[in-house]
Parts: C-alpha cells; sequence; structure tokens
C-alpha cells in the first residue's frame, strides 16, 4: 500500500506570534518554522504502517516557498521514502492558498500518484481552518477519516477511531481513504543524525501549480487582521478565604 | 436572502450549538431555515420548528442519515445549498467534519470558526490559536460557515412555529459506516456550555487525584475540563480537552488547577468572563490572563476550597 502525506510549513507551535504593523498579517520574518505538528503525527503513523510491513512507499508532499523544502527533509529523516513541493510564493497562512486549492493540488497529485491512502493533520496551527482534508475526499469521492486517534487496517477496510465531542467514535472505512490526524494518533520519533543525513541523498522533487492546472486566486481577501482585545488578569489573592470572598462578592460569579 | 442552518442533535434532541449557529444566522439577516439530517428523527424536527424565528425546517429521515457520517449528509448539504446564500453549522466535531466536505462539492471556500459578522460576506475568525483576529470578506457565491458557539448567543428554543418539510436523502454513499461510540457518562453540565468549569492539568499528578476537580466541580454545579497533558496522561477523556485544537468555552467563571497556561490552551478558555487559576509556580503563564491567582499546591488549596464554598 502506498501513502501519501500532505505536510505544511507553519510557525512553530512555540513562537508567540505578532500581528503586522499594517494589519496585513502576521509577522513571518525571522521566526523559526516547523512541520505541522499534525502533519508530523501523520508521516510517523506512515512509517509505523510502513515498519508493520502494511505500507510499501511513503511520499510527502507540500505547496509552499522554495524553503519549505527542509520540512520534507524533516519528515524523510522521520522514515518518508520521497517529496514534492509544489513550488508558490504566494502566502500559505493567510490570503494566499487556501484549503480549497491545496486540496485540489492534492487531488491532481493522488491522480498521478495513485496512493491507497492519504494521512494528513486536521488542521493547520497558523489558519486553523480544519477543512483539507474533508475537501480531498470529496473531490476524489473517497471515505474519511477525520480527528482519528487509532487507525487499523487489514486489506481494504480501515478502521478509524475519531476523537469526537461526545466521546470516541468508530467508524469502517473502505479504503481509498482520507485520515487525518488527531493529538493523541501516537508520538512521533526524534530523527537520529543518520537519518538526518540519509533523509538529504532521498529524491525531492519541485513542480509547479501550473503544470497541475491549479489557480490560487484566493476567494477569501483579508480585510485585516489584529491582536484580540488584550485581557488584563495578573490579580493574585493570598488565601482561600480571599478568593472565596471575591468570588462572591466581587465578581459575583458563585 | 436565505439561510440555511445545519442541525446538530442525536436523533433524539438538538444540540445546544445548533441554537449559536441560529444566532449567528440572525446576525446575517435573512429567512433561516433548519435542515434536520437523522434516522427516526421526527421528534428533533419539531423541537427545531419551535425555536424562534425559524421560518422552515427541512427534515430528511433515513437510516444511512443516523450518525452525520459526511459521505452520506455532505451530498445532501450541497444539493440543497445551491438554493441558499449562506450554510451555517456549529464549529463542533460534527459541524468540522461534513461541512469542509459540502464545501468542496460546491467549489466554495468554507469560512472556520467565525467569532463575528460584519456584513453578510464578511466575517471575523481567529487564527494563529486566537493571537490574531483576522477579518474576511467572501467572493463565494454562496458561503459555508462554521460558528464558534460561545462568539453567539443562542436563540430561543421555544416561540416559533416553522412547516415541516420532508426531503429525501441521498442515499448511501457506501464509503464508510458507524461501528460504535463511547460515551463517558456524566451528570454534570455540557463543557461547551457550562457556566462553571473546573479545569485541572498535568499538575494533578494522576487519574485519581483528578477526584479533587471532580469534587469541586460537583460543589459548583459545573462542568470538567483538562489541558491537553492531563488527556494525553490519561487523567481525563479526550472529550474535556479545552483549547486550540480542544473544545473552545466561555463560562462565567473558569478555574484552571495545576495548568501552565500555554498558549493552545489559552486559546480555548481566554474569553471566559472571570478566570481563576491555583498553581504553585508564582510565574507560570496562566497567572497573566487570570483575575484571581492563588499560588500553592494544589492539594491544599482545591479541598479547602471545595470544603468553604
Ligand atoms: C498542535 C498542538 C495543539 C495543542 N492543543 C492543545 C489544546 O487544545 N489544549 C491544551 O490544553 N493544550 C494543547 N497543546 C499543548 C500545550 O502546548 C501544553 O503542552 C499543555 O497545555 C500543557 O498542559 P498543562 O498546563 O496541564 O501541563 P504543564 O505545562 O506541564 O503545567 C503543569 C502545571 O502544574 C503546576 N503544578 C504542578 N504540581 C502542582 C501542585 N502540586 N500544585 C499546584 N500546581 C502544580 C506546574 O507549576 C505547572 O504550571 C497543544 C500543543 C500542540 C503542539
Ligand atoms: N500548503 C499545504 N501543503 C501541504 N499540505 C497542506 C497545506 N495546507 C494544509 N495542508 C494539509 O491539510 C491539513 C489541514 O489543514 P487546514 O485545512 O489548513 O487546517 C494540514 O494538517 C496538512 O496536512
Amino acid at each position: 500500500m502506498k501513502i501519501l502525506v500532505p505536510i505544511k510549513r507553519v510557525v512553530d507551535y512555540n513562537v508567540k506570534v505578532r500581528v503586522k504593523a499594517d494589519q496585513s498579517g502576521v509577522e513571518l520574518a525571522n521566526v523559526k518554522m516547523s512541520v505541522n505538528p499534525f502533519d508530523e503525527i501523520a508521516v510517523e503513523e506512515a512509517v509505523r504502517l510502513k515498519e508493520a510491513g502494511k505500507a510499501s512507499e511513503i511520499v510527502v508532499v507540500t505547496i509552499g516557498p522554495e524553503k519549505a523544502q527542509e520540512q520534507i527533509r524533516t519528515a524523510m529523516a522521520i522514515g518518508a521514502d520521497r517529496g514534492i513541493l509544489v513550488k508558490t510564493d504566494a502566502p500559505i497562512d493567510l490570503g494566499g492558498v487556501e484549503p480549497l486549492a491545496v486540496a485540489k493540488t492534492l487531488k491532481a497529485l493522488v491522480e498521478k500518484e495513485k496512493p491507497d491512502l492519504v494521512i494528513m493533520g486536521k488542521q493547520s496551527i497558523d489558519d486553523d481552518s480544519n477543512q483539507t482534508g474533508q475537501m480531498l475526499s470529496a473531490l476524489l469521492g473517497w471515505s474519511q477519516g477525520t480527528f482519528a486517534s487509532k487507525v487499523e487496517i487489514d486489506g481494504d477496510a480501515v478502521k478509524v477511531t475519531r476523537e469526537v465531542d461526545g466521546g470516541l467514535e468508530t467508524l469502517s472505512l473502505k479504503a481509498p481513504a482520507i485520515i487525518t490526524t488527531d493529538l493523541r494518533l501516537n508520538e512521533p520519533r526524534f530523527a537520529k543524525l543518520p537519518d538526518i543525513m540519509k533523509a538529504k541523498k532521498k529524491e525531492l522533487e519541485v513542480v509547479e501549480p501550473a503544470a497541475l492546472g491549479v489557480d490560487y486566486t484566493p476567494r477569501l481577501s483579508i480585510v485585516k487582521v489584529v491582536e484580540p482585545p488584550k485581557r488584563v488578569g495578573g490579580g493574585k489573592v493570598s488565601s482561600v478565604d480571599e478568593l472565596v470572598d471575591k468570588l462572591k462578592n466581587e465578581a459575583k460569579v458563585i | 436572502m436565505s439561510i440555511l442552518v445545519i442541525a446538530e442533535h442525536d436523533n433524539k434532541t438538538i444540540a445546544n450549538a445548533s441554537l449559536n449557529a441560529i444566532g449567528a444566522a440572525h446576525k446575517i439577516h435573512g429567512d433561516i431555515h433548519v435542515l434536520v439530517a437523522g434516522s427516526s428523527c421526527g421528534q428533533v424536527a419539531d423541537a427545531a420548528a419551535k425555536i424562534a424565528g425559524v421560518a422552515k425546517v427541512l427534515k430528511a429521515d433515513a437510516p444511512e442519515l443516523g450518525h452525520g457520517l459526511a459521505e452520506n449528509l455532505a451530498p445532501l448539504i450541497a444539493d440543497l445549498g445551491k438554493d441558499y446564500s449562506h450554510v451555517l453549522a456549529p464549529s463542533s466535531t460534527f459541524g468540522k467534519n461534513v461541512l469542509p466536505r459540502a464545501a468542496a462539492l460546491l467549489d466554495v471556500q468554507q469560512i472556520s470558526d467565525i467569532s463575528a459578522v460584519i456584513d453578510a460576506d464578511t466575517f471575523e475568525r481567529p487564527v494563529y490559536a486566537g493571537n490574531a483576529i483576522a477579518t474576511v470578506k467572501s467572493s463565494d457565491g454562496i458561503k459555508l460557515i462554521t460558528v464558534r458557539g460561545t462568539n453567539f448567543d443562542a436563540v430561543a428554543a421555544e416561540g416559533g412555529s416553522a412547516e415541516i418539510e420532508d426531503i429525501s436523502s441521498k442515499g448511501d454513499s457506501g464509503l464508510s459506516s458507524f461501528d460504535k461510540l463511547d460515551v463517558v457518562e456524566s451528570d454534570r453540565p455540557e463543557l461547551t456550555s457550562a457556566n462553571i468549569v473546573v479545569s485541572g492539568g498535568r499538575g494533578l499528578g494522576s487519574k485519581e487525584n483528578f477526584a479533587i476537580i471532580e469534587k469541586l466541580a460537583d460543589k459548583l454545579g459545573g462542568a470538567i475540563g483538562a489541558s491537553r497533558a492531563a488527556v494525553d496522561a490519561g487523567y481525563v477523556a479526550n472529550d474535556m480537552q479545552v483549547g486550540q485544537t480542544g473544545k473552545v468555552v466561555a463560562p462565567s467563571l473558569y478555574i484552571a488547577v495545576g495548568i501552565s497556561g500555554a498558549i493552545q490552551h489559552l486559546a480555548g478558555m481566554k474569553d471566559s468572563k472571570v478566570i481563576v487559576a491555583i498553581n504553585k509556580d508564582a510565574d507560570a503563564p496562566i497567572f497573566e490572563i487570570a483575575d484571581y491567582g492563588l499560588v500553592g499546591d494544589l492539594f491544599e488549596i482545591v479541598p479547602e476550597l471545595t470544603d468553604k464554598l
């Protein structure tokens, strides 16, 4: 079974982002960039399937700037076999390449690469859209197992446990399928130095969006991006008695 | 303009989040129709017809719609959507799962998790874990939108008398099937609509110790939440995670116990009216946003607080 894993280059989750003064977006110059955490989980899951003898090849793909090759190499160090960069200078966080356009690009690549399974993140931590996987399955007419915390594969039957608001839901999907990962699917490994070295020699293809027939004109224009209203906290109390008194008589919430 | 709101329900009762989504529809202005798609869901359609301000209920009752499977539901929403200016769903795991699938079928770029309506084309939504608020204007002919419930008032569940129209399902895609739902039963209020939430983090140390959070929540009649670290460590179930990638809550009182205050956690609770933090580390970031911070050992403070309430 061949697996395609779409990954995204995003601001590292530890960075506290700042809004640009001209309100056009978020400051990305000189900010640490990483693989979207959910996508790292997706790569790890694919690698585990390969190690278990269930997957034959893992192809990672990203739509982004030239520098997104770094994230492809990171995925290769975890164990992906091959990489594809769909190179664009359009922003990929806000006001540029949107989830629908990403899904259309991925559809074109799926038709070319013919994977049996696509494993991807449930959400990018920059645009917080949580759309792309569901859109890709619609465009392909495939089944979808979103927010997965467990994936079991048996031939062309895929059993997915999903983290839903009411608890844990189990679905049976017919392959080919799209899986989107939740936090508890696995804990990605740290790549070891020899694996990082090996990753440098793996095949990485660069393609232009036009070659795939996709158009990145945004449907949503960004009117402005601002900071949220600042919350003024910082008040301390010195005892439980004082806390109870304040909650009753000052905040009046109990 | 007419607006279709996709109701979330379990074939028996309509979820609160649907009432907040209808609240957002009111801000857009237009005739509001509600889709109740399910299996033996007549009771839900009847309830939807009574919601204040709803002009019409579309009822699709078929076995293959019983579990909200996106593969069966999205084609129905996409087909109906062509006759509306806006299609709204709650930003719950139900809405997040199905609406983007319908959006792609309609060739529409969905607007996720809106926190405000500016006008019929323009909306605010939090991005980057709530560290920025983007105002976006859509050029699509139909707007597909998921609604952040905590930012919109729920409409009254009573007061309306809409007609109910039966519509047919698009059939079973055969792509997926429902096996089971494991629910942690609880008599406590539902997390996202609770008035008081008590959340525990890694500081609790174990599943057994988490009982002190439950006692405090029960004393206050509140719901229980948790940080990702507490869920990952198995202290509580996944559906209690509050944050960027969990549930968003905005109760009148949020008590964070043994939670450091990572931005991903704050993203899910910083709109709470009053925030209390209990943590032994005086420099924990949670104190920067807490109205009342109490520095000390939670194993002493929480039982004492429970006693004194
Ligand atoms: C992609 C991604 C998504 C994420 N999504 C979420 C999310 O939705 N929600 C979320 O919560 N997190 C999320 N996280 C994780 C987040 O970054 C933090 O790791 C997490 O919130 C930390 O949980 P915590 O505060 O319980 O643990 P810690 O950061 O370990 O804090 C524990 C706190 O307990 C205190 N403590 C310990 N013992 C005691 C004691 N006896 N008495 C009093 N205080 C004590 C400590 O001082 C400390 O401040 C996400 C991370 C990533 C990468
Ligand atoms: N530019 C991109 N390149 C590759 N994959 C992407 C890109 N954007 C989003 N994805 C994938 O889609 C998932 C969900 O993203 P989103 O819908 O933006 O929240 C991510 O976790 C990635 O797996």
